[in-house]
């Protein structure tokens, strides 16, 4: 046997999953965990019904209704028909082929990226998938998750495996402190500002450094989360003491001294000293501040005290156009500041920041204040859990006081695809992850910020810089 | 599914030099409540392609009568954001075949792949020029060979890599679950003992 050669965390997961590698073919990646919703399922559960094969293992298959579900009265119907046929199409399908369901109403229904975790289903060293590409937010538990098509969903269904090439190793350290007001939806919107939208496309991240390891759990999803916006496969952050502490006692994490077995295997879930990354990227958090994008990619972003670009000071000429077009969709001027600028709406939810800690990060910035007279405020709870959490703990009481709406759980006005919509030429301060053109509604406009940020503006009515406050 | 085989093709092409176009121009989340794989190209590009009363966008390219044919050449960084397959499915129901671009993002190349549509990565030069070509002379013809993985674009041509499994399958028309399929007992085993 030739000398163990020191490998990345990715790597070990990667090479233990691998069921067959064969000259001239992707390899063949056995899938831990797969999450289905009813967007990008139907087509899939119809591609096993063509071939007369089953779900390979149900165990390992979990569904829940988000995309397309109401944030209010949710006991009942779906108004919308289309909507409430792609639902309805997920509870037939999963009763048919046996998956369990967390269907509307269900104590752990919710956004499928945060009922995984909450739930104990997301654990360290697995190989988890789902039709969605902020799958990427459950590696903050040091596992290999990616976002899949609905073909990929099919095979995943069918043989529990899935096609892959492995990507190529990009390690991105943040050290040193946070400044006051920075939270870890500034360290994400910031990497992303620097190396763009497409800057780990190819590429499976590691997140570390002390800045990474001194976040909650909460705060280290919200950084994988983003991953896919800057085109990486991936991203995850090595298991530790936090992890262990966050998976224990949850429902379906092993429990007793099975846990403690598994906790003993998932210390090994390290970065071998010596082991090398296709790119390493370093940098320092005393440089980040609160950020805020200005354009229509997460790319596009800055310090929210900082000034918009000209197009004199684009790195690149091919970008111009894109560039001028992304303003004129936006209303604003190259050169400009935000600082200051008349908002209309507040969405706080989101797979990025929807999570018990996040709205506890709001709760306590406008615990007693109100909203700002120009704006409608949003507040939309990943899950059930975290809806009955923020009562329990008298969230509700509080965001009621400050004017804003606690809504139900669900996808909300992150994607414009159920009844949760910004309006045609409205500016949203948005906890969300893209600032696509239309992503909100069509021609809805898009400031994506950290939970902090959106609450401070949502007091003033304006773009604001969050260090007035704390 | 099994696919359409894909082996040459001779077609004129659509330039739309955006760069980042994201899936959700391709196809707004809104239109994805089908739950079949067919019809998605009638909302290929909605909002650039309508305005808000649903009428054509006279200056956006799927609108303007000179441009047409199988290929579309777009800038880089295409098909970023969310991993929805309805963006590979619009843009091969709307009856494009080839995507052509400096960069792809990961998931919508495999999603692209995995039907039919094969997207060709260029240089940037070279995208440039494709671009100029087609903007210039609409009717300019491009040739696509797959067998030898050549792009020709009037008398300049740019060979171009895919990998040879995704080749396979693109020119034969397989697709993976095939593959996995076969794999059926060494999965299984694989699954009892994790």
């Amino acid at each position: 046997m030739s000398q163990l050669k020191p490998k990345t965390i990715f790597e070990k997961i990667w090479d233990s999953h691998v069921v067959k590698r064969a000259e001239g073919y992707p390899d063949a990646l056995f899938i831990d965990r797969h999450f289905i919703h009813e967007v990008t399922s139907p087509q899939a559960f119809d591609g096993l019904k063509k071939r007369g094969i089953p779900v390979f293992n149900t165990s390992r298959t979990t569904a829940t209704a988000d995309h397309n579900v109401p944030t209010k009265d949710q006991h009942l119907p779906i108004k919308e028909a289309l909507s409430r046929h792609q639902v309805e199409t997920l509870r037939k399908n999963c009763k048919e082929f046996g998956v369990e369901l967390y269907d509307l109403g269900h104590a752990y229904q919710g956004i499928v990226h945060i009922i995984g975790p909450e739930l104990g289903l997301t654990q360290p060293g697995m190989t988890i998938v789902c039709g969605d590409s902020h799958t990427s937010t459950h590696g903050a538990f040091g596992n290999i998750a990616f976002g899949i098509g609905t073909s990929e969903v099919e095979q995943v269904l069918a043989t529990q495996c899935i096609l892959q090439y492995k990507p190529k190793t990009m390690k991105i350290e943040i050290n040193g402190k946070l400044g006051k007001g920075v939270v870890s939806k500034d360290i994400i919107l910031y990497i992303i500002s620097k190396i763009s939208a497409s800057g780990a496309t190819g590429f499976f991240v590691e997140y570390a450094g002390d800045a990474i390891t001194s976040l909650s759990m909460e705060a280290r999803m919200t950084i994988c989360n983003m991953s896919i916006e800057m085109g990486a496969r991936g991203g995850l952050i090595a298991p530790d003491e936090t992890t262990f502490n966050y998976i224990r006692g949850r429902k379906f994490a092993p429990q007793g001294e099975a846990f403690d077995r598994k906790v003993e295997e998932w210390k090994k879930l390290k970065t071998d000293k010596g082991a090398s990354y296709d790119s390493v990227l370093t940098f320092d958090a005393a440089d980040i501040g609160p950020m805020i994008t200005y354009g229509t990619n997460p790319g596009m972003g800055m310090k929210v005290t900082d000034r918009i670009p000209t197009i004199a000071e684009l790195k690149e000429i091919s970008e111009q156009h894109s560039f001028t077009k992304s303003l004129e969709y936006m209303g604003l001027e190259p050169g400009s500041s935000l600082l200051g600028k008349s908002i209309d709406y507040v969405f706080i939810g989101s797979c990025t920041n929807a999570r018990i800690e996040d709205l506890r990060l709001v709760a306590d910035m406008v615990k007693g204040k109100t909203k700002a007279s120009n704006v409608e405020v949003w507040v939309v709870p990943g899950s059930k859990q975290v809806e009955d959490q923020a009562r329990r703990e008298g969230l509700d009481k509080i965001f009621e006081a400050a004017g804003f709406e606690l809504r139900s759980p669900g996808c909300s006005a992150c994607l414009g695809m159920n009844e949760d919509k910004v309006p045609a030429g409205k500016y949203c301060i948005s906890t969300s992850n893209r600032n696509f053109e239309g992503r909100q509604g069509p021609k809805s406009r898009t400031f994506l910020a950290s939970p902090l940020s959106a609450a401070a503006a949502a007091i003033t009515g304006r773009v604001t810089d969050v260090r007035e406050f704390v | 599914m099994s696919k359409d085989k894909f082996t040459t093709l001779k077609t004129t092409a659509v330039p739309l030099p955006n760069e980042n176009i994201d899936t959700d121009q391709i196809i707004p989340a809104r239109f994805l409540k089908a739950t079949t794989r067919e019809g998605f190209g009638d909302n290929l590009f909605r909002d650039w392609r309508y305005n808000a009363e649903d009428k054509p966008v006279p200056e956006f390219v799927l609108n303007d009568a000179k441009y047409s044919g199988k290929i579309l050449v777009a800038g880089k960084n295409f098909g970023c954001g969310s991993s929805r397959e309805h963006a590979a499915w619009a843009i091969y129901d709307y009856g494009f075949r080839v995507v052509v671009s400096s960069f792809f993002a990961d998931i919508f190349k495999n999603n692209a792949l995995n039907n039919g549509l094969l997207p060709i990565v260029v240089s940037d030069q070279f995208l440039k020029q494709v671009l100029q070509a087609v903007e210039e002379k609409p009717s300019t013809e491009i040739v696509v060979d797959l067998e030898n993985q050549i792009l020709q674009v009037g008398a300049v041509k740019e060979s171009f890599e895919i990998n040879k499994y995704k080749k396979t399958c693109m020119i034969n028309g397989y697709d993976d679950i095939d593959y996995l399929l076969s794999l059926n007992k060494e999965i299984r085993e694989f699954d009892v003992a994790h």
